[in-house]
């Protein structure tokens, strides 16, 4: 068909920056036209418009609807399961259990630091934790597998539990595992502890816990499993359709070849969707027997239960630090659980205590149990918030016995190095002195700190509000290159672009900031990008989007591959002009010699493009600079106020400085951080699982309404992000160091330190619920 | 303070009374249409009980379009909109009325599909995330959303826009306490409440006739 010359539509042109010649490295952006900026979000039309297509709503053709039976006990062995009269109702296609051949698979469950492995079935005859499998149903409505479910009839031998991780290890708990309750207990120790006491001028020791959260995520977990002849096709909520792919090939006995896992639109992971659930697996063997697709959705209930958490925390910090504030020792004990398996109950809580501070002598030691209970999965910077609570909560007291302001003692102890780290490298860069001191000056920290403590101004009369400010620091133990990572970039013969890239948006803006990228060095709008991701059968191979690596892994991989593309255009151009490529210059869609200005063509028009239809640019991510460690820095300050007849806290205002290198998109970095800040509201003030540890072992709170989430009523009213934008071409060729995780490490206990600041009591326990801070308050009034 | 004198759980204006929903719970799906135009009751089907299963002719009034289907009298209005007619910008997120994701509009006020039954819907006005496009433009409130991104992973979004757009349309000049309040019934895993308060504020705006751009997809 000829193009109607009135409606073809044209790409718009930019100028960009200089195209480095094969081999060489790109300069640092100067002056950025795209990036950096305050850009709406390239899928943003259809996040509002209801057309983006998320896994949960896929909808196919003759498709069945898949459903679990969950054990409704923490600790039991299924004696007899019988299925028949749930077979024989209307709708029921089939109904799978540990009974059915196909579906007698392992089902592995591992953790990465320290690596450990053990295997259960996918239909476990022992249900080590309330929610694990024991039966599935495929039927016609959703309505019809859940009746399903309530005809299937289990009987169960219910064995003693234990689901209290505090009391996992005491004589005669029930073991979880053959090989008892101990998961391990890791040790690590630096210079000499009872020396570095022994130089102490003060001496603080205090527990501390904080309780299991739940990552519900507002898109259900699930999937819909597609059978076409032995090739499967998965459209999973997930952050790595990689991970998806790789697990479920070998929990199938599938080639990688024969899986496609689709997740273009994901409705939020936090670390809960780094891997596949048995529902994965259960809805493609559901699918293939019945030769049709399945749809299988978690209820929200099971979603708290089998998908994962934040392990609950129990920890002992012991502290010296001398009068001028020099930290001197910390001995640093904890026990944590993943649960019923191994799944890094204690991973990284150290890594606060171990890398923020300068302390020459430092001694941890880490426990991880078994319980009855759902095994973990990383939450968003899994260990950190848990640590942070900690920590920063004894820097504050430490500040307050040695009468100096809590943001000093924190700037007197900022390290250059990785002390943690074996050979202790240098940080390439650290904005922790400047998150602190700018953050501090923004917030107006000292003029705030001498007004608190005090019944506050608005308080009509009675006395009960008082106002404290607290404050907190961070950082996170990644955030750089975590490659491989491969992206590639088609420039058609229109000018026109597509960006094909393995990862997934989790919805921190992905998608965006690489269009800014190959924006930026293409010189076309962002919204003109077309974008393919997160599809195992037609974008590329990259790990899950977690560990906020996925911007410093993906972006410079863009950057590389909007480069390659250049280079052959020049090379294109240089041909067609009968110049050397080194002479050209790509400005606003055309490309000129510099020597001779009547030598130029627009890329619309190289005949090679024309021609060949399309060039390919190709592009990977170098690993981060040998021997220096990549790692975001973060302060946040806020200002509470607390009725003291009630225990009810009122966030008023926070504050985020944050190095996380260039800021990539100010909308969606604003919108990360204001993010991170409720997220860490809810750990210290409303979130915790509730797990009935005497009669039952069942999870109490398994809903939105008895457990509770920041709503919009729980946000500060005035949020402010402060960017600490520290450059260095050794982060990599974009500057950008990880956001997601970084900006809900410090919250919790920032909010802990301003509620002392204000009432003078230390809530070492989260949540700061107000029955536990009346109860305090009581307490100390009996007290006197 | 906002205040919905019918509830966003309660009952809407017409034709989802307390009373006609009992009335449909008790004496079967031909009854249904008790106090709607669409569908009469023929007196003599007063004591005709219909099975949890047994599905009935229902007409539902769509973003304009009427659909006529067949349904269980337990199917939510969730349900229908998103696996019968594949309307699936109505989101799922509890089933039991917490975080507001699958809200729409009935009768103008919003209310939660989850908690809402198809049948009940008979002869309302429903309106989804769908509804409030023009064409291929996006509305106000969507429009705003876009703006200020007022969304991370975009899932509770239709909710909160739902919430926002009902809102507006009982309130046109909301104070800040009125929106906070106005979309404290949809939670936000991802927290980016902050942004939705700053495009409740420019919907404002757009809705007065403020600068209204289309939001074309380019």
């Amino acid at each position: 068909m000829a193009a109607n010359p009135d409606k073809e539509k044209k790409v718009e042109t930019f100028p960009v920056p200089d195209t480095p010649r094969p081999g060489e490295a790109p300069q640092p952006w100067g002056k950025t036209r795209f990036v950096g900026k305050p850009l709406p979000r390239v899928d943003a039309y259809e996040l509002v418009s209801g057309s983006a297509v998320y896994s949960s709503d896929v909808r196919l053709p003759n498709m069945l609807y898949g459903a679990i039976l969950g054990c409704p006990h923490p600790n039991a062995l299924v004696k007899r399961l019988d299925t028949g009269r749930a077979e024989k109702m209307p709708g029921v296609r089939f109904v799978i259990s540990g009974a059915t051949p196909e579906a007698n698979l392992k089902w592995p469950y591992r953790q990465w630091r320290p690596p450990k492995e053990i295997s259960g079935k996918l239909f476990d005859p022992h249900c080590r934790f309330e929610g694990d499998a024991v039966a599935a149903v495929a039927a016609e409505t959703p309505y019809q597998a859940r009746d399903a479910l309530r005809a299937i009839t289990v009987e169960y031998e219910v064995l003693p539990f234990v689901v209290d991780e505090r009391k996992a290890l005491e004589a005669g708990a029930p073991p979880v595992q053959d090989e008892g309750n101990l998961v391990q207990t890791e040790r690590y120790e630096r210079g000499d502890v009872a020396k570095g006491f022994t130089e102490a001028d003060l001496i603080l020791e205090e527990n501390y816990r904080t309780a299991c959260e739940i990552h519900t995520p507002m898109e259900l977990h699930g999937c819909v499993a597609h059978w076409e002849g032995d090739r499967l096709t998965l459209w999973e909520s997930t952050q790595g359709v990689f991970a998806i792919q790789s697990e479920i090939a070998a929990i199938l006995g599938l080639p990688l070849a024969k899986i496609r896992v689709i997740g273009h639109y994901m409705g939020g992971g936090f670390g809960s969707k780094l891997q596949p659930g048995k529902y994965t697996a259960i809805a493609a063997l559901l699918a293939r027997r019945a030769g049709r697709p399945v749809k299988l959705i978690l209820s929200r209930e099971e979603t708290y239960l089998m998908v994962g958490n934040r392990p609950p925390c129990n920890m002992r910090l012991k502290a010296g630090v001398k009068k001028n504030g020099t930290l001197t020792a910390l001995d640093f004990s904890l026990l944590a659980t993943g649960g019923a398996y191994p799944a890094g109950g204690t991973a990284l809580v150290d890594w606060q205590v171990r890398d923020l501070y300068n302390c020459p002598n430092v001694r941890i030691e880490s426990t991880d149990v078994y319980v009855n209970a759902g095994p973990a999965r990383p939450f968003r910077a899994p260990g950190h918030p848990q640590g942070s609570w900690a920590l920063e909560q004894m820097m504050d007291a430490l500040a307050k016995s040695l009468k100096m302001d809590p943001v000093e003692l924190r700037v007197k102890n900022v390290p250059t190095v990785s002390q943690g780290r074996d050979g202790q490298p240098p940080y390439v860069t650290s904005g922790l002195k400047q998150c602190l001191e700018e953050g501090a000056r923004a917030f107006g920290w000292k003029d705030a700190r001498g007004k608190t403590g005090k019944p506050a101004a608005n308080d009509s009369g009675k006395g009960d509000l008082r106002r404290g400010v607290g404050m907190a620091s961070g950082l996170w133990f990644a955030g750089g290159a975590m490659p491989p990572a491969t992206i590639i970039i088609r420039m058609f013969s229109d000018g026109s672009v597509n960006l094909n890239m393995g990862a997934s948006d989790l919805g921190t803006g992905t998608k965006t900031v690489m269009a800014c990228v190959a924006a930026e060095e293409l010189g076309v709008p962002p919204e003109s990008i077309q974008i393919e991701n997160a599809d195992t059968g037609t974008t590329q191979y990259t790990r899950p989007s977690g560990g906020s690596k996925t911007v410093p892994t993906e972006s410079p991989a863009v950057r590389a591959a909007a480069i390659h593309v250049k280079q052959q255009l020049l090379s294109m151009a240089a041909e067609e002009l009968k110049v050397d490529p080194s002479d050209l210059t790509l400005m606003d869609g055309t490309i000129a010699s510099r020597s001779d200005s009547s030598k130029s063509v627009k890329i619309s028009a190289l005949a090679g493009l024309k021609k060949r239809g399309v060039i390919i640019g190709i592009g990977s991510r170098d690993p981060d600079p040998a021997g220096k460690i990549v790692n975001p820095f973060a302060a946040q300050f806020c200002e509470v106020e607390v009725n003291i007849k009630t225990g009810e806290v009122k966030i008023l205002r926070f504050l985020g400085a944050h190095d996380s290198g260039r800021v990539m998109n100010r909308l969606t970095y604003d919108n990360q951080v204001f993010g991170g800040i409720t997220m860490g509201i809810g750990l210290a003030m409303t979130e915790g699982r509730v797990l009935d540890g005497t009669q039952t072992g069942k999870m109490l709170n398994r809903n939105w309404y008895e457990y509770k989430l920041p709503t919009a009523l729980d946000v500060p009213t005035e949020l402010v992000s402060l960017p600490i934008e520290l450059l260095s071409p050794e982060i990599n060729t974009t500057g950008a160091k990880g956001l997601g995780e970084p900006v809900t490490i410090p919250t919790a206990a920032a909010i802990a330190n301003a509620v002392y600041d204000a009432t003078g009591i230390r809530v070492t326990a989260s949540p700061i619920s107000p029955m536990q801070l009346c109860k305090l308050l009581s307490e100390r009034l009996k007290e006197g | 303070m906002v205040d919905y004198p019918e509830g966003k759980h309660g009952e809407g204006r017409k034709g989802i009374t307390r009373r006609s929903f009992l009335t449909s719970m008790g004496v079967g799906a031909l009854a249904v249409g008790a106090s709607g135009e669409l569908l009469a009751a023929p007196p003599e089907a007063e004591q005709a009980v219909a099975k949890a299963d047994e599905t009935t002719r229902v007409n539902l009034l769509i973003n304009g379009s009427r659909h006529t289907l067949l349904m269980e009298p337990r199917w939510t209005l969730l349900y229908v909109l998103r696996e019968q007619i594949g309307l699936t910008g109505t989101k799922v997120g509890c089933e039991r009325g917490e975080c507001g994701a699958c809200t729409v509009l009935i009768n103008n006020v919003p209310r939660y599909a989850c908690l809402t039954l198809a049948m009940e819907c008979e002869g309302a006005e429903i309106v989804t995330l769908e509804g409030l496009m023009k064409g291929e433009d996006l509305g106000p409130v969507q429009q705003a959303f876009l703006e200020h991104d007022a969304f991370q992973c975009g899932y509770c979004t239709p909710g909160q826009v739902m919430a926002v757009e009902g809102l507006l349309r009982k309130h046109p000049s909301p104070t800040p306490n009125d929106i906070r309040k106005g979309v404290s019934g949809n939670l936000c895993r991802c927290g980016a409440y902050a942004h939705i308060f700053k495009a409740a504020r420019r919907a404002v705006e757009l809705k007065a006739g403020k600068e209204v751009s289309g939001g074309s997809k380019s």
